[in-house]
């Protein structure tokens, strides 16, 4: 082989050519055999045939070399590209780890981002994306009168309604509801003595199969066991047959005795339907009885209607269809006045998807999340960017020799993509383990009232979620920096002008930029924070009508069976009265007293009641909700009362009495006195009014209050009896112990019930509002660090930079305080810039959280004052640091340097 | 006997191409020719074989080729031994040598093994 002169060297200047260089290598095998036939002594014409003839098929052999050719090609160009990321992952791997600081910091930033945005993707997932866990979902629909203010017994229907609207309708499959009325630990295991209450609910036979629900053993209720007379039989939840029944395998066909009465068990439910979940958070449901309808025909309004819709109908046509039946429903079909009742004044019967129904109120509140977790999202990936940034003008120089030696721009823009994806992942990492973490408390806190969070996890979609937030925070982030970088002049960087460069200065402006809107969704993430947190707080202040510190509720049991209501009254009263006043003379207790339904929680109404010797049209009142009280109830509640509490002597020989509250007297009697005045069609017919107390809010904390009127215990049916007992000591439940000592002793049927605090049952009815504020408020904190690590990052940088210009600026006489007053005017700059545009933001986003206020303006000056000082004070901390080192800046020190 | 029916065995090309390369870089045609006039003229490799082969070998990165301009200038492609295929040469003329022996032992029995003592 001879050496290769220079100009051949130029025939790859367009790259290989892989078919001309097969032709060529066959054409020189075939010029070699012609030369040796010449030399034999052959013609050059017959020479050239022979050399032909003797290769054979020359086209097959050369398509064999392409064949063979093409994928050596290919494989040589995985294997390159596979050792080009090898190699670039572990030079990755290597500036990573000489760099410990900047990379725990970072992948420690974009964990917090990355797991903050799994775990909020995961609730708003569960809550608002996904469909309910039913079959066909979509088919559910939850039907409801118009809204009043009269509660529960407003928002269901009749035995008799429900079945009138269930003939009547054309678009459903099948309409099924569910009693409403039930109360936490209605149920008691009575052949075990040991046992808890439980909670039962009565739902209309086809329930489960309406909603598509498999039992996980035995079977669902069938039509014949709805019926009036029919055998006792109940369905188990699956988290109750595990707890109380120790998860027997043969639980099916036992009987077991509820409330003194045998039912049999036909079967358990499985562990993925909790009826909670859906329909009263925060509450478990431990067992289901069908709901007889023919029993409970002549008790008013029990029922909540849902219904699955035949494939193919749209909610607006099953709209159509309710208001077309709606005239036709009737109260008590027995009472002709009642029919088409059911619709209000100006609005009527309203459908709306289950979904809508269980997690729609939510829908604000969740967006709202998501949009602060996008925020701070955002801010991580702009302090990634700065600390990626900072680190580059530090690297400017390897780049640039790297640039020299003939990487591509693309190669370096790779290398550092590959640099911000490895972080990136490390974070999400981190993140999905937090999220875990985060996801799996959040999933067992039942003291939050919000629907299906109990069967929140993290799963699938969360995992694919978190990856592509890392991928796109990775190539987001990554990219300005990379191109900054890799566009940086070779010349410049290599030659190293070092501080004061018109390179860095171009650095330092995009870093400024950066910082700036870091600020900024600090500064709308704080004030949203700040205004939901106002919002908390008057809620706090909202004056219930009652005072719940310091007081405590039992469920008690009684027995006031008596052939007649006389009797049975004067039974219930001797019990209470001998009770309440044992329970009254225990150390620490103040008050005590019976209601039958506490505020916050279940209640119910009994038609509408009018002051006597006045007109109203019909249907114009408002339904008050009732209570059944004892005297002493008043006092243990701690409301307000004006005029006489009850006493025992208000039984049935005693006059009719009622106490109502003061929207209700106001209305019926404005600018008079209302006690000692009549109302007629009360409960108990004609009924004097001994007092009047403030009105409680009796649905939620937040809602406005309705009428509301209280019977004496001894004149009307209470459905059941909570003791509530006001104490005098700091901790109620210390006295909760010879509460229930005292209650055995008057009955040893009392269970071992649990106290509930008032003061839960408010935290309860507010803890949506504290958990998103709380949630909202932990992510403007987190906003509000990475701001100020962002501007801590820029100002510390650029007194780096300047440390040359500040040593001849000293040397020169300027004082240390002037240094120090220089770099702070410097941070504050950039802080009232991002204030200002973080003003902005949140005037745009006002509309938004509005909805989510109570009682609080989106421009509430509180929020944006203390939004303005957190950020300054944050700011000028995050300065002073660097101020600090500035001013100690030994000028010969800072000029010998360099 | 005549000569080009000399059919070679399956592998035996490959090994014979590696062992034509030791002594330095051959474009194809040299090839041909070196085993030609090494074996007396009793190997002839035709070239409809020998270039698939050849191709082969590269992709398995036994050898490599380079351009470069022959004795009568002009533009050929040599080939030359890579580390690989000059080990996988001595593992594959070892077992060459054993299996020629082995039949060369049994083609020239003279008369039959003895028995086998069970």
């Amino acid at each position: 082989m001879k050496k290769v002169p220079m100009w051949r060297r130029y025939d790859r200047l367009f790259g290989p050519d892989k078919k001309a260089d097969i032709k060529a290598e066959l054409r020189f095998h075939v010029d070699c055999k012609i030369d040796e036939l010449i030399a034999q002594g052959w013609r050059p014409e017959a020479a050239r045939k022979e050399a032909e003839r003797q290769f054979g098929n020359i086209l097959a052999v050369q398509r064999a070399g392409e064949r063979i050719g093409g994928k050596m090609e290919q494989r040589k160009r995985l294997s390159d590209h596979w050792s080009d990321t090898v190699r670039d992952v572990r030079y990755t791997l290597r500036t990573l780890g000489r760099d410990p600081g900047f990379t725990i910091v970072s992948v420690l930033i974009l964990a917090l981002a990355i797991g903050a945005n799994t775990s909020v993707f995961s609730v708003v997932n569960n809550l608002l994306l996904r469909p309910l866990p039913f079959p066909e979902s979509r088919q559910l629909v939850w039907i409801a009168p118009p809204p009043q203010k009269c509660g529960l017994s407003c928002a269901t229907y009749s035995s008799d309604a429900y079945e009138e609207f269930r003939d009547g309708s054309r678009v459903y499959q099948a309409v099924t509801g569910y009693f409403a009325f039930s109360g936490p630990g209605n149920v008691r295991l009575t052949a075990q003595a040991d046992a808890k209450p439980a909670t039962g609910i009565d739902v209309i036979g086809n329930f489960f199969q309406v909603l598509g629900v498999q039992p996980a053993m035995g079977r669902l209720f069938t039509a014949e066991e709805t019926r009036p007379g029919a055998h006792h039989v109940t369905l188990l939840s699956n988290a109750y047959w595990r707890h109380q029944f120790n998860a027997d395998p043969a639980i099916v066909g036992k009987v077991i005795d509820m409330n003194k009465t045998p039912y049999t068990v036909v079967g358990v439910l499985p562990v993925s339907f909790d009826f909670g979940a859906f329909f009263s958070p925060g509450e478990k449901i431990d067992l289901f009885t069908p709901l007889d309808l023919d029993a409970s025909r002549n008790w008013g309004n029990i029922v909540t209607l849902l219904g699955r819709l035949k494939p193919g109908v749209t909610l607006p046509q099953a709209q159509s269809d309710a208001l077309r039946v709606e005239p036709s429903l009737c109260w008590n079909v027995k009472q002709p006045k009642s029919c088409g009742t059911y619709g209000g004044k100006d609005s009527s019967i309203q459908l709306r998807t289950l979904k809508d129904y269980v997690s729609g109120r939510l829908r604000r509140s969740l967006v709202v999340l998501w949009c602060a977790v996008g925020a701070i999202l955002l801010i991580a990936g702009v302090n990634l960017s700065n600390l990626l940034l900072a680190r580059a003008a530090t690297r400017a120089k390897e780049f640039a020799i790297r640039g020299a030696l003939g990487a591509s721009r693309g190669r370096i823009i790779r290398q550092l993509l590959l640099e911000s994806l490895m972080l990136s992942f490390a974070g999400a990492a981190f993140g999905l383990a937090l999220a875990y973490s985060l996801v799996g408390w959040l999933s067992h806190q039942g003291a939050i009232a919000l629907p299906m969070l109990e069967l929140l996890h993290l799963d699938g979609q969360a995992f694919g979620w978190t990856i592509l937030v890392a991928v796109v925070t990775a190539l987001l982030f990554g990219l300005i920096p990379g191109l900054r970088m890799a566009s940086g002049n070779l010349h410049e960087a290599i030659k190293d002008s070092g501080a004061g460069s018109g390179q860095s200065r171009k650095h330092n402006r995009v870093r400024a930029a950066l910082v700036l809107t870091e600020v900024a969704m600090a500064c709308v993430l704080l004030v949203s924070a700040g205004l939901l947190l106002r919002s908390f707080m008057k809620v706090l202040d909202i004056d219930l009508g009652f005072a719940p510190s310091r007081a405590i509720a039992v469920k008690a049991e009684y027995d006031d069976s008596a052939p007649d209501g006389k009797t049975s009254a004067m039974k219930r009263g001797a019990i209470f009265r001998q009770m309440i006043s044992q329970v009254s003379a225990i150390p620490g207790v103040q008050a005590a007293g019976v209601v039958d339904y506490l505020p916050l929680g279940a209640n119910r109404s009994w038609g509408a009641p009018r002051a006597k010797g006045h007109q109203y049209k019909d249907g114009s009142l408002p339904n008050p909700l009732v209570y059944v009280i004892t005297p002493g109830y008043v006092q243990a509640m701690g409301m307000r009362l004006h005029g006489r509490d009850f006493t025992w002597s208000d039984d049935p020989n005693g006059q009719n009495v009622v106490i109502i509250n003061s929207s209700m007297a106001k209305f019926f009697w404005p600018g008079e006195d209302a006690v000692g005045k009549v109302l007629v069609g009360t409960g108990t017919g004609d009924a004097t009014v001994a007092g009047v107390v403030d009105d409680v809010h009796a649905d939620s904390v937040e809602n406005s209050t309705s009428w509301q009127i209280y019977y004496p215990f001894m004149q009307a049916g209470p459905n059941s009896a909570e003791l509530v007992i006001r104490t005098n000591v700091e901790e109620p439940s210390a006295v909760a112990s010879s509460v229930l000592r005292t209650l055995h002793e008057l009955n040893p049927n009392q269970p071992a019930a649990e106290f509930v605090t008032l003061q839960s049952m408010v935290d309860r009815s507010v803890s949506p509002r504290r958990f998103f504020m709380i949630l909202v408020g932990a992510f403007a904190l987190l906003g509000l660090s990475l701001a100020a690590l962002g501007i801590y990052g820029v100002i510390s940088y650029s007194v780096t930079q300047k440390t040359q210009e500040i040593g001849v600026r000293m040397a020169l006489g300027a004082t240390t305080a002037r240094v120090r007053r220089d770099v702070l005017g410097e941070t504050l700059r950039l802080a009232v810039s991002g204030l200002i545009l973080g003003g902005i933001g949140s005037f745009a986003i006002a509309k938004l959280i509005a909805t989510l206020l109570f009682a609080t303006s989106p421009w509430d000056p509180l929020a944006y004052a203390g939004t303005v000082f957190a950020l300054m004070g944050v700011a000028l901390l995050s300065g002073y640091l660097p101020a600090r080192r500035a001013s100690r800046i030994h000028p010969m020190e800072a000029l010998r340097n360099n | 006997m005549e000569k080009t029916r000399l059919e070679l065995f399956r592998g035996t090309l490959d090994i014979l191409i590696l062992k034509a390369l030791i002594w330095g870089p051959l474009h194809g045609y040299a090839i041909t020719s070196l085993i030609r006039r090494q074996s007396d003229d009793a190997l002839l490799v035709e070239e409809g074989t020998l270039y698939p082969a050849l191709w082969r070998l590269e992709s398995k990165q036994m050898i490599e080729s380079e351009w470069g301009l022959s004795e009568n200038n002009r533009k050929a492609k040599y080939y030359s031994l890579t580390s690989e295929g000059k080990r996988h040469l001595r593992s594959e003329t070892k077992i060459w040598q054993a299996y020629a022996m082995a039949v060369a032992k049994v083609l020239e029995a003279t008369h039959p093994p003895a028995q086998e003592i069970a």
